[in-house]
């Protein structure tokens, strides 16, 4: 039962992750890389918050102080590795790049967003849930003293949707960056909010019984949300997809 | 250390590389060496204004025009250099300022990532299945005082004397190893590396099968283990010091490092541990940076004699070739060979269609540049006693070279292999998985950036200073300040 919850929590949270990996960055150093890269990031940006969670002794219960300031770091460092990115873009383009473009090798940003919110994703997820699917293969009983029965379940699911999640701000980050004028505020500005949304929203899953499924309702139309955003900025509209379709 | 051929060589007589590297990776062992002896004629060095070259697959771009040489204040071998082209005068100085590109893509620290992580994967299983390889369980002569102290200070000062008689014995080994090879007693330095594979893989593999056995409960009667055992034992000293598959050959270091990692893991005391792989790393800086450290005189010694440093106990993703220069056709195209092999840079991902593979191939058979010759590679995991290392004999027999486009390889001292799987073992005692993704991330980053620093510097490096200082520092944060909010944040499903 153990082995089997904890095998089943797994593949719910990472199954559409690993595919992700194994279809579309697994085959493409670079895209490991990058992934590998902004995890670090976004590893540092934990550490920030936690010290600062762990320097203000008195509110260490009180989460709702460290969550936000969490999600704030969490952007900066997004924003950071953004910086990073562009610079070596940069460096890049001072070499040569014609001999590239003719090879038709470009710096495929889309790319480079995308595995940069994959890594920020993956990362996040895994410190999310891997104690948790670690303590589930051991003895116990779920909700001996009155705690919710879901609590599993709806760890992986919200996992997952922290993973798309994150994935999904990481393209609209850099691309509205890229993309400047108006964009550069209302993109990442979206994301922002919807960060902040996200995990302040899970922040009613602290109460004795909560509703899981408030934070997962919510999460699963932001991430709904997030895609369409994404799919409007990178150049699809009711047209096109009309037109595919057809 | 690492080293990424390169097969534009020039040189006649040796394998040049464009980037060196180097490592320490004695832990009972002589450090290891690089290969290079000089520098190959073909880095592109090209100036960026952000001085910043952080993709390492920036390196192919470059070589797609005119080769430039490599201009290395510390060359002394200009006897060796051929030039294969004659550069235009007037490109040279404009190559001299610009800033090195790198010729080798992502995909050559990917081909370190996956072994690296391999080798972690079999000493996590290992430990976390099975009980006898935890430490604290008999002591050592090498860090013979225990750490049961009753305060923190003594714990620490006899730590500290553990620590110092370890790297007594480190620094021994590097000694004699250089002085064997300053004499240039080659036959003992050979005869002891096949001495110490032997025990390795016999001695070492017996003992974890019976190891592995007792955890799992379940007796294996003695003739399946020395059947067992001598197989796998046969063949490892077949693929290591002769000839053989190259998985195969890989597989066996990643297993015997994972092996070493092991003992050490179960003989080091828990501080001591610590202690040790900061003074290692340390020491690995001295060693390979300091004009008067020997692995610097090692490489300069080689340098002297033309001759490769010791290949030994290294990981290399593809065969070791070693390269002698053949005229080059009068008309190169600009297109040139290098370029084909060059992961390029921006999006190396681009998979070349059939026809470009094909053209590829058909240039680079064409272009009888180089002959590469096959060089076993005899790779060993540290011995505890003497840093085994082997010279290379040059073989005069060309052999035609593989068409893969990642026929350059990378290397990298199992000594590196075996301290950072101590370290991710140390981190996944304490059963906070947070702790172990923490530092495995790090550790991998602290690579990544080895190597980034190897193709922008070109010297030899060391490998293990950078990521097992990112790996300290993520191990004790992680452990005191990160785990209690991440705790936190899952106990109540709070998701940041």
């Amino acid at each position: 039962m153990t082995i089997m919850e904890c095998a089943g929590c797994t593949l719910i949270a990472y199954g559409v992750p690993f595919s992700m990996f194994v279809f579309t960055i697994a085959h493409h150093p670079f895209r490991v890389i990058i992934s590998m890269t902004s995890a670090f990031f976004w590893l540092l940006s934990l550490l920030l918050s936690s010290f600062l969670w762990f320097a203000v002794v008195p509110l260490r219960t009180q989460l709702a102080f460290a969550v936000p300031f969490a999600v704030i770091f969490q952007e900066i460092f997004r924003f950071l590795f953004y910086r990073l990115i562009k610079k070596a873009e940069f460096a890049l383009q001072r070499v040569q790049m014609q001999e590239l473009t003719d090879k038709g090798m470009v710096f495929d940003r889309f790319a480079v967003a995308y595995a940069s919110g994959y890594g920020f994703g993956l990362i996040s997820g895994t410190f999310a849930i891997v104690n948790v699917l670690s303590d589930m293969t051991g003895p116990g009983t779920l909700g001996i003293f009155g705690h919710s029965q879901d609590f599993f379940i709806a760890t992986a699911f919200l996992t997952l949707c922290v993973i798309l999640l994150n994935t999904f701000w990481g393209v609209i980050f850099f691309t509205s960056l890229d993309k400047g004028g108006i964009h550069r505020f209302i993109g990442p500005g979206t994301v922002v909010l919807t960060h902040m949304l996200f995990s302040c929203i899970t922040l009613v899953n602290r109460t004795l019984t909560p509703m899981y499924t408030i934070s997962l309702i919510v999460g699963y139309a932001i991430l709904l949300g997030m895609i369409i955003y994404t799919v409007v900025l990178r150049g699809f509209n009711l047209n096109n997809i009309r037109q595919r379709i057809n | 250390m690492h080293r990424l051929i390169d097969d534009n060589q020039d040189s006649p007589d040796e394998m040049t590389e464009l980037l060196k590297s180097q490592d320490n990776d004695t832990i009972i062992d002589g450090p290891e060496r690089p290969n290079i002896t000089n520098l190959p004629d073909v880095a592109i060095i090209q100036t960026s204004t952000d001085g910043e070259n952080i993709s390492s697959n920036a390196a192919a771009t470059a070589s797609s025009h005119s080769r430039v040489e490599a201009i290395d204040p510390q060359d002394h071998e200009t006897t060796h250099r051929h030039r294969r082209n004659e550069q235009p005068d007037e490109q040279r100085p404009l190559n001299i300022e610009h800033e090195e590109i790198f010729k080798y893509g992502a995909s050559h620290v990917v081909k370190l990532f996956v072994p690296v992580s391999l080798c972690m994967l079999i000493v996590i299983i290992t430990i976390k299945t099975t009980s006898s390889y935890t430490p604290g369980g008999a002591t050592w002569a090498y860090t013979p005082f225990t750490e049961d102290k009753s305060t923190n200070t003594q714990r620490i000062l006899f730590s500290l004397a553990n620590t110092f008689i370890f790297m007594g014995f480190v620094i021994t080994a590097t000694v004699i190893l250089i002085l064997l090879y300053k004499f240039k007693c080659y036959k003992i330095i050979h005869g002891w590396l096949i001495l110490t594979t032997l025990m390795l893989l016999f001695f070492f593999l017996y003992s974890y099968f019976s190891s592995i056995s007792a955890s799992l409960n379940r007796p294996i009667d003695m003739i399946t283990i020395c059947f067992i055992t001598w197989n796998i034992g046969a063949v490892g000293m077949f693929c290591i010091h002769w000839k053989g598959p190259l998985p195969v050959q890989q597989a066996y270091l990643i297993f015997m490092s994972a092996l070493l990692a092991l003992v050490f893991y179960k003989f080091l005391p828990d501080w001591t541990g610590w202690l040790i792989l900061g003074v290692i790393s340390i020491w690995d800086l001295i060693a390979v940076l300091c004009p008067k450290g020997p692995l610097r005189i090692l490489v300069e010694t080689a340098h002297e004699r033309g001759e490769q440093i010791f290949p030994a106990l290294i990981y290399s993703s593809t065969m070791v070739y070693m390269v002698t220069a053949v005229d080059p056709p009068p008309s190169e195209p600009q297109f040139a060979p290098d370029n084909i092999n060059t992961n390029i840079a921006v999006n190396v991902d681009e998979t070349l269609n059939e026809e470009q593979r094909n053209q590829r191939a058909a240039i680079r058979n064409n272009n009888a540049r180089r002959q590469l010759i096959p060089r076993s590679d005899v790779p060993q995991t540290a011995t505890r006693r003497e840093p085994a290392r082997y010279v290379v004999e040059r073989s005069n027999s060309p052999v035609i070279d593989d068409d893969d486009d990642d026929e350059k390889g990378v290397k990298l001292g199992l000594g590196d292999f075996i301290f950072y799987s101590i370290l991710l073992a140390k981190a996944s005692a304490l059963g906070d998985w947070n702790v172990t993704i923490a530092c495995y991330v790090s550790l991998l980053i602290g690579l990544c950036l080895t190597l980034l620093l190897l193709a922008i510097i070109r010297k030899a490096l060391p490998a293990l200073p950078i990521s097992i200082t990112f790996g300290l520092v993520l191990y004790f944060s992680t452990v005191y300040i990160i785990g209690p909010f991440s705790a936190e944040l899952n106990l109540g499903q709070v998701f940041i």
